[in-house]
């Protein structure tokens, strides 16, 4: 041990050679790793950005609606030739509305009475919901016959494609819905103003309806309202108490493993399957009626409770156990513990999965197809058990529509949903944001 | 906050036994696509002609499903009516009878063409069953043999149809169209063709010498569509040499952005399909519960409304969409027979 080693190092004023660390190459590594995160992010939005283009270039002439303005002559030669609505209100109900309504349009246009082939040309620029307007009219208010009110009526479908330059047409008259006749008096109609494009009410609160121009999404809002409803006070509570069972109380066992494994299972279970136990249990079995939105939120919240179940468990393990040591040191029972301390600090997660939970749910048809909620229902369901839809499956009915209006419509349709995924996932963003803790 | 959700819940729950008691009054039918359509102006405009009735309740799904779900049973958990592109089968009927559905009426609506279209860049086309069979089947006769399909182009077999490769959309095997399509083109084309006969001779069997027949191709030439016909044409216009398989009502809807075939020199039309001139098309039906008449409110002035002239003569709403209507004395018939309640 006589030989005295001097470390390289402390040799004063000595610069050895930096050891190659790979500085370099981590560097280039991470650089690529970022370019590559930054590639596929935008590879997303690039997608994100030619869905939205193609839906809202697409839809957003369907929250246009084109109207005719006309002075309407409620003759009362046409609505109750015989003066008998005083003994027989039915004749109010029966009455020949159209007609009221090709008068005037024939008025307004300078073409005669008599000229049948021109008159039903006439007929067709018309919605055929003009007669439930006028009809609408005149029972409310039976006065009214006999003279004249300027009144707005829907435009028809074609036409209102045609003035919206959704119909080509350069093409022969023979290959398209509207003649050349009816575009030089839709023109004429628009030069003196009593043709335009108004703000489409209708598509937010009318039923299903086969006329594209008197079509929209109301039954289908208040469906999905009533589903999300069902889903939000079903589901929620059941797999709250469900998880908090699983990951407080519950003793880990082989049981509690394989009911864990069956969980995760069903989250990825095709909806579709849901929709068969749907149609199984609750209409062939329980007796549910067809088609009503109680049935179609219980096979939601079959389908949500997975989701929430999951997302409540990781919410509920994130909070430390700390605080549960805390309050168990202070003397809480355990339900105190839970209910006092780790849940409200779990809830931010737990709303937030419940919220997605539901935004998934929002947009699901596939189930529903087989609990015959995939329908053409026109009348508004006043009760979760009245025949209703949902709106993906009004996207998907009027996707299938062969008329020209309904393309629009379908893209309008699918804005709508979009704006209600958009604020229940901005709320999910809030929820967290404000109740958000960090340890 | 929980216990206050359960309480709702268990409510919801409570309502919902309690609702299921209570009487149905709005009629619900289900069924065939392409029916679905004529269906909802009926249901639209029964609902407000008939203010004292509900709008009813169309379900689309399919013949098949539809007949399905028609065939559950009597009461009113189950449907009304069934919507059918095609007559009821007998294998249908016999399920009907065990689930004690014994009563049931058939009510025929009308016809629907089915037209044969390309996208509008092409010039005009003159189709023959025979050629569609050549492009289409499995397998096909060249020189007295049968062999797999050979042909590439649409012009190895008629200069009239596109120009380029053969590529066809045709309705899949859970539409009602797919077996109108098989048995008046492909086994007539078959037939005309002259492969019945060498089929006949190489199979004894005649329910497999007529499969054969019908038989489609399978390397990706001919395309089966599963969905609607608006799938249909997004295919047509992205293939411009692909022949695409439409209703009449859906092709009069989009006229400017198809060219129609000629199917052995007939233009498809209300007329022509009326007349019979057109030989691709196939009667509508829909099938009634016998049980359910004076249950349901509505069942019957419904379906007397659907038959009426207004709504399926030749001037009617439906013909307007594209429906083919009936003879005279065909729809004569078909009204007496539903109101003596005539069943199968």
């Amino acid at each position: 041990m006589s030989q005295v080693v001097t470390p390289t190092a402390t040799v004063p004023g000595a610069r050895t050679p930096r050891r190659d660390i790979g500085l370099k190459k981590r560097y280039a590594a991470e650089r690529r790793f970022r370019a590559y995160g930054i590639a596929a992010l935008s590879f997303g939005l690039i997608f994100l950005f030619v869905l939205l283009w193609s839906v809202v270039s697409k839809g957003y002439t369907a929250f246009q609606q084109t109207g005719v303005t006309l002075a309407v002559e409620f003759s009362e030669k046409i609505i109750d030739p015989q003066n008998q609505r005083a003994s027989n209100p039915q004749v109010l109900l029966t009455a020949n509305y159209p007609v009221l309504a090709r008068n005037a349009l024939a008025n307004a246009l300078g073409v005669a009475q008599n000229d049948r082939a021109k008159q039903k040309e006439l007929g067709q620029m018309l919605s055929d919901g003009v007669r439930s307007q006028l009809r609408d009219m005149v029972v409310a208010d039976p006065s009214i016959i006999g003279k004249t009110k300027t009144v707005t009526l829907l435009a028809a479908g074609d036409i209102d494609s045609a003035f919206k330059g959704q119909i080509n047409l350069s093409v022969p008259q023979e290959n398209r819905k509207v003649s050349d006749q009816q575009v030089g008096w839709m023109n004429k109609l628009a030069e003196a103003g009593a043709l335009a494009k108004h703000f489409n009410t209708g598509i937010f609160f009318n039923g299903a309806s086969s006329r594209p121009e008197a079509a929209g999404v109301g039954v289908a809002l208040i469906g999905s309202f009533y589903m999300m409803l069902i889903v939000l006070v079903l589901s929620l509570p059941i797999g709250v108490a469900a998880s908090i069972y699983l990951e407080e109380f519950a003793p880990k066992n082989r049981f509690t493993d394989l009911i864990e494994v069956n969980i995760n299972n069903l989250a990825a279970v095709p909806s579709i399957v849901y929709g068969l136990l749907g149609l199984a249990v609750f209409i062939n079995f329980m007796g549910l009626p067809r088609s009503a939105s109680l049935v179609g939120g219980f096979v939601l919240t079959l389908m949500t409770l997975p989701t929430i179940i999951i997302a409540t468990r990781a919410a509920l393990k994130a909070v430390p156990p700390s605080i549960r040591a805390a309050a168990l040191g202070l003397g809480a029972s355990k339900m105190q513990t839970i209910f006092h301390h780790v849940l409200p600090l779990a809830m931010p997660g737990i709303l937030t999965g419940t919220i997605i939970g539901l935004a998934h749910a929002l947009g699901e048809t596939a189930p529903l197809l087989l609990i015959g909620m995939v329908a053409f229902v026109a009348n508004f369901p006043t009760t979760p058990m009245d025949p209703s839809t949902a709106l993906p499956v009004q996207i998907y009915m009027w996707a299938n529509e062969a008329e020209r209006a309904f393309v629009e419509r379908t893209s309008g349709a699918i804005i709508i949903l979009l704006l209600f995924l958009i604020v229940m996932n901005v709320g999910a963003i809030l929820l967290r944001r404000r109740f958000e803790r960090r340890w | 906050m929980t216990v206050l959700k359960l309480t709702a819940a268990a409510l919801v729950a409570s309502v919902a036994f309690a609702g299921a008691a209570s009487a149905r009054d709005q009629i619900q039918i289900a069924g065939s696509s392409t029916v679905l359509p004529y269906a909802k102006i009926v249901a639209e405009t029964f609902g407000e002609t008939f203010t004292n009735f509900k709008t009813p309740v169309v379900e689309s799904g399919g013949s098949g499903a539809g007949l399905k779900e028609f065939c559950k049973g009597v009461g009113e958990a189950t449907i009304d009516i069934a919507n059918s592109s095609r007559p009821i089968n007998k294998s249908e009927v016999e399920a009907c009878k065990a689930a004690g559905v014994t009563e049931i009426q058939e009510v025929r609506i009308g016809y629907d063409g089915i037209v044969f279209a390309a996208d509008s860049g092409n010039g005009d086309m003159k189709i023959e069953p025979k050629d569609l069979y050549k492009a289409l089947a499995a397998e096909v006769v060249v020189d007295g043999k049968l062999v797999a399909n050979p042909y590439k182009n649409w012009s190895d077999i008629n200069p009239t149809l596109p120009k380029g490769p053969i590529a066809a959309y045709i309705p899949g095997s859970k539409h009602g169209t797919r077996e109108v399509f098989e048995e008046k083109i492909m086994a007539e084309g078959c037939k005309k063709a002259g492969a019945a006969d060498v089929i006949k001779a190489a199979i004894t069997d005649a329910k497999q010498a007529a499969a054969k027949c019908v038989a489609i191709r399978k390397d990706g030439v001919a395309v089966d569509i599963d969905g609607d016909y608006t799938e249909t044409l997004a295919r047509i216009s992205a293939n411009k040499t692909g022949l695409g398989v439409f209703g009449l009502a859906f092709y009069e809807n989009n006229m400017d952005k198809l060219k129609v075939a000629t199917v052995e020199g007939v233009v498809p039309s209300t007329e022509t399909i009326s007349s019979g001139k057109y030989p691709v098309s196939r009667p509508l039906f829909f099938y009634v519960k016998k049980a359910h008449l004076g249950v349901i409110p509505g069942l019957k002035e419904y379906v007397e409304f659907f038959t009426s002239d207004a709504m399926v003569g030749p001037d009617s709403p439906l013909a307007e969409y594209g429906l083919v209507a009936a003879p005279d004395a065909q729809r004569e018939q078909v009204r007496k027979d539903f109101a003596a309640g005539k069943t199968m």
